[in-house]
This record gives C-alpha cells, sequence and structure tokens, in this order.
C-alpha cells in the first residue's frame, strides 16, 4: 500500500512539475474560462434578475468546457518518445498510474476554479464570499467526479486521430446527472434553498463520485494495457 | 482477384438465421394486425394510441439491448474471446437504431398528446442521453482501428456506459420532481386487448432485434475475415512471410 502511495505520489509530482515549468496549459485554461463567463454574458443579457438564477449553470459549464480541454494533455505529453510505455513498464498496480493522474488533474481543475470563481462573482454579482464553505464543498464533489470521468475517457481519446471531438462525445453524456446535481446545488445555495434540496444534491454528488470512481479504477487496467 | 482469394471458404450465416427472418417478419405484421383490427381505438386518444404497441416495445427492446451490450463487455473482458467484442458491437448497434425508433415514434405521439413534441420528461430525457452515450460507443469503435485495444475499449465504455442509464433517469427524474413540474404518468389499468396486442408487438419487436443483431454480427465476422485476408495478400506482395 504505501509503495503505492508513493507511486501515485510521483506520478502527481511528475505532472504537476512539467505543468508548473510551462505553464501554457494553464494559463491558456484559465484565460478561456474567463472568454467562456464572459460569453454567457452576453449570450443571456445582463440584467442582475436574468443572471443570478442560471449562475450555476453557467459556473459548471464553464468548468466544464474549459476541463475538458486539460484531459487530453495529460496522456498526450505521454505519448511523446514512448512516455507512457515506460510508466507501464514500471512494476507495481496500474490503477496507481489512474489515481495519480486523476489528482493531477483534479489539482489543475480546482486551482482553475479558484481563478474562475472570482471572476464568475464579480461578473455575474454573485454572493460567493457569504456561502464559500457550502459552495467550496459542491465544488470540490462536483470537480472529483468530473475528473474522474475525464481522466478515464482520456486515457482512450488521447490516443485517437479524433482526439478533440471524441473525448467530449464520450465525457459529456456521462456527465449528465453530475452536471444536474451540481447545478441544482450551487444554484440552492447562491438563490437561497427554497426548496431544501440542496443537501439532497450533495449527497447525490457523493454517491456519484464513488461509483464511477470505483467502476473507472477497475476498467482503467484494460484501457491502459497495450 | 487471383485464384487465391476466390478459394477462400467465406462461411455461410447460421442456419437458423433466414428461418428467423421469416419468423420475425410474420410476427410483425401478425401483431400489426391485431393492434390495427382487434383492439378498439382508445377511448380518449382513439388511433393515436396504436403508436403505443410500436413505441413501447422498441423501447423495451434498445434496454434489454443495452443490458446485453453490458453482459457482453464483462463477458469480454473476462475471456477475452472475440466473438463477445462481436455481439456487443452488434447488439450495440441494433439497439442505437431501436432508441431513435423509440423517441421518433414518441414525438410522433407527443406531438397530438401533449401539443409539443419534445417535454423534459425523465424517461424521453433520460432516453435521449443514453441514445447519445451508445452513439459515443459506436463513434469509439469507428475511430480505433487496432482490434484488440477496440474490444477493451469499447467493453470498459460499455460498462461505464450502462451503470449511468439509471443514474441518468434519477437524476433527472429528482430534478424534474423536486421543481414540482407536471409529471406525465399516464399508465392507469390496461385492458386485456391492448394488453396482448403490446405482448404480441414486444415478442415480434425482440424477434426481429435478434434477427438484427445476429445478421450483423454475421457482417461483422466476414468483415474481419475480409481484413485479414487483405494483409495476408500484402504480406505476399511485399515477398514477406505469409503468417497462416
Amino acid at each position: 500500500m504505501n509503495a503505492e502511495l508513493t507511486r501515485i505520489g510521483a506520478i502527481v509530482w511528475k505532472d504537476l512539475t512539467a505543468e508548473r515549468r510551462t505553464k501554457a496549459n494553464f494559463n491558456a485554461v484559465v484565460f478561456l474560462a474567463g472568454l467562456i463567463l464572459l460569453l454567457f454574458g452576453f449570450a443571456i443579457g445582463t440584467e442582475q434578475a436574468s443572471m443570478q438564477p442560471i449562475a450555476g449553470g453557467v459556473i459548471w459549464l464553464t468548468v466544464l468546457f474549459s476541463g475538458t480541454l486539460s484531459f487530453n494533455r495529460s496522456y498526450e505529453q505521454e505519448l511523446e518518445n514512448g512516455a507512457l510505455e515506460m510508466l507501464l513498464l514500471y512494476p507495481g498496480d496500474r490503477r496507481s498510474l489512474f489515481v495519480g493522474k486523476l489528482l493531477a488533474n483534479l489539482l489543475f481543475v480546482l486551482l482553475v476554479e479558484v481563478v474562475m470563481l472570482p471572476t464568475a462573482a464579480l461578473l455575474y454579482n454573485l454572493p460567493i464570499w457569504t456561502f464559500l464553505a457550502p459552495l467550496s464543498v459542491v465544488l470540490l464533489l462536483g470537480t472529483i467526479g468530473f475528473v474522474t470521468l475525464g481522466t478515464f475517457y482520456a486515457a482512450m481519446a488521447s490516443r485517437l486521430r479524433a482526439r478533440e471531438v471524441m473525448l467530449p462525445l464520450l465525457l459529456f453524456p456521462m456527465l449528465v446527472p453530475l452536471l444536474v446535481g451540481a447545478v441544482q446545488a450551487t444554484g440552492g445555495i447562491l438563490n437561497g434553498d427554497i426548496m431544501g434540496s440542496t443537501w439532497w444534491w450533495v449527497r447525490f454528488l457523493f454517491v456519484f463520485d464513488v461509483i464511477f470512481f470505483v467502476a473507472a479504477l477497475f476498467a482503467f487496467e484494460y484501457v491502459i494495457e497495450d | 482477384m487471383n485464384n487465391e482469394v476466390i478459394s477462400r471458404v467465406v462461411p455461410p450465416p447460421p442456419r437458423w438465421l433466414r428461418p428467423l427472418g421469416w419468423i420475425a417478419l410474420l410476427g410483425f405484421v401478425a401483431a400489426q394486425a391485431i393492434g390495427f383490427l382487434i383492439s378498439a381505438p382508445d377511448r380518449d386518444m382513439g388511433n393515436l394510441q396504436k403508436i403505443m404497441y410500436v413505441h413501447v416495445p422498441s423501447a423495451w427492446v434498445a434496454m434489454l439491448g443495452f443490458f446485453v451490450v453490458f453482459v457482453l463487455s464483462i463477458a469480454f473482458l473476462v475471456t477475452r474471446r472475440e466473438d463477445h467484442d462481436r455481439r456487443a458491437a452488434a447488439t450495440a448497434e441494433v439497439s442505437v437504431l431501436f432508441t431513435a425508433l423509440t423517441l421518433v415514434l414518441g414525438s410522433i405521439w407527443g406531438r397530438p398528446t401533449w401539443g409539443i413534441w419534445w417535454t423534459w420528461d425523465p424517461r424521453l430525457t433520460s432516453t435521449a442521453i443514453m441514445l447519445l452515450i451508445y452513439v459515443g460507443y459506436l463513434a469509439l469503435r469507428a475511430f480505433t482501428e487496432d482490434e484488440d485495444r477496440r474490444a477493451r475499449w469499447s467493453a470498459a465504455v460499455g460498462i461505464l456506459g450502462f451503470l449511468n442509464v439509471p443514474i441518468v433517469y434519477f437524476s433527472v427524474k429528482w430534478w424534474r420532481t423536486l421543481h414540482q413540474v407536471q409529471t406525465i404518468d399516464a399508465a392507469g389499468a390496461i385492458d386485456s386487448a391492448y394488453a396482448l396486442a403490446l405482448l404480441l408487438n414486444s415478442i415480434a419487436f425482440l424477434l426481429v432485434f435478434v434477427w438484427l443483431v445476429a445478421l450483423r454480427a454475421h457482417v461483422a465476422r466476414l468483415e474481419r475475415l475480409r481484413e485479414s485476408w487483405i494483409e495476408d495478400e500484402a504480406l505476399v506482395r511485399t515477398g514477406s512471410e505469409a503468417h497462416v
């Protein structure tokens, strides 16, 4: 177990170091997230009354659209110089590779959200500071599920010629329950929870995360082998 | 085409395939006849209600098909037998066809009944998402060239996709009901004449489904064979050893 933890740590460290040294991906994704937030403003109009009720939906679609760009890259960097084959040759459980990639992607997307959320609050005049604690819980749970499936499907999509279109095509239909739950919970927190359903959706997100983490963990072995 | 190619044996389809096709066709015609001639038009909906005889079985059969894909995907990952993969692919393809048919028939029924083509009803919405999940499955197969890889990847996608089907359904259901929008549950008690027509149509649809899947699986087998012949051919032409 300890050895697996070390392996997971090594993968996370490797991926984050590569990202920290180039920063190319992070900067691009953060700016894209800001751009999407602006575009939503143009699309739905700038009256306060029309913006605030759908802020939860805007935030989560921005996370999904911008975050999806980072998953393929997580594997693409392994495809050069046979890096992936080398990784697979190392002894130990291949699931560690999945968990390591997942954690690196999770940290990446969470960092993007740290920049994106205040921007959204600024543009849409949202009371995020009042509800920071419950919002963080929902963001964390939603992002875990999103990144779990994203990391899993990108393991396949990144090795296809049509990778740009295949990842969203595989990933987004799977994310529908997560999107529904996360948007309902976020909207409930931001707009005052009239229906009392926020807590219900938080638990739903938790169950979703657990089911697909376990399923992806076991299926990953068959996906990554070559 | 040289002699070597012609001398190769093309495997015939399973012997039961042709009779099954005829039985399925006859069953389908008989079920329609009973649906249109014997069962009375609905008191409220009139003959419009008869679309249910094809809409509901089509949905059931598609759902059953996705379950079969799920089972065959697990079976493939456990046994690594190629024919499990081929059958899973054939079943997924035909199930996608029936899901699309379900949605189209549902829309045609919904327009005069509800006055709209589409409503965000849980069953309708989750059927559409299910269709997209398996269109993704088929697209992945189409884009993956290596056979072994294609089989493993699509098995994984087939398993996760099926796990998601009930989750999608309940998420949409809770999403709609927690907001207290009208729910369309016009089930109620079903008259025995309706039940008979529905049952016969379900059997007929199942037969058609099995026939289409078997036919598709056979074609997939031929395609696979052709590919291996082309590979052999290329090896012979380049002068290297043909592996037989």
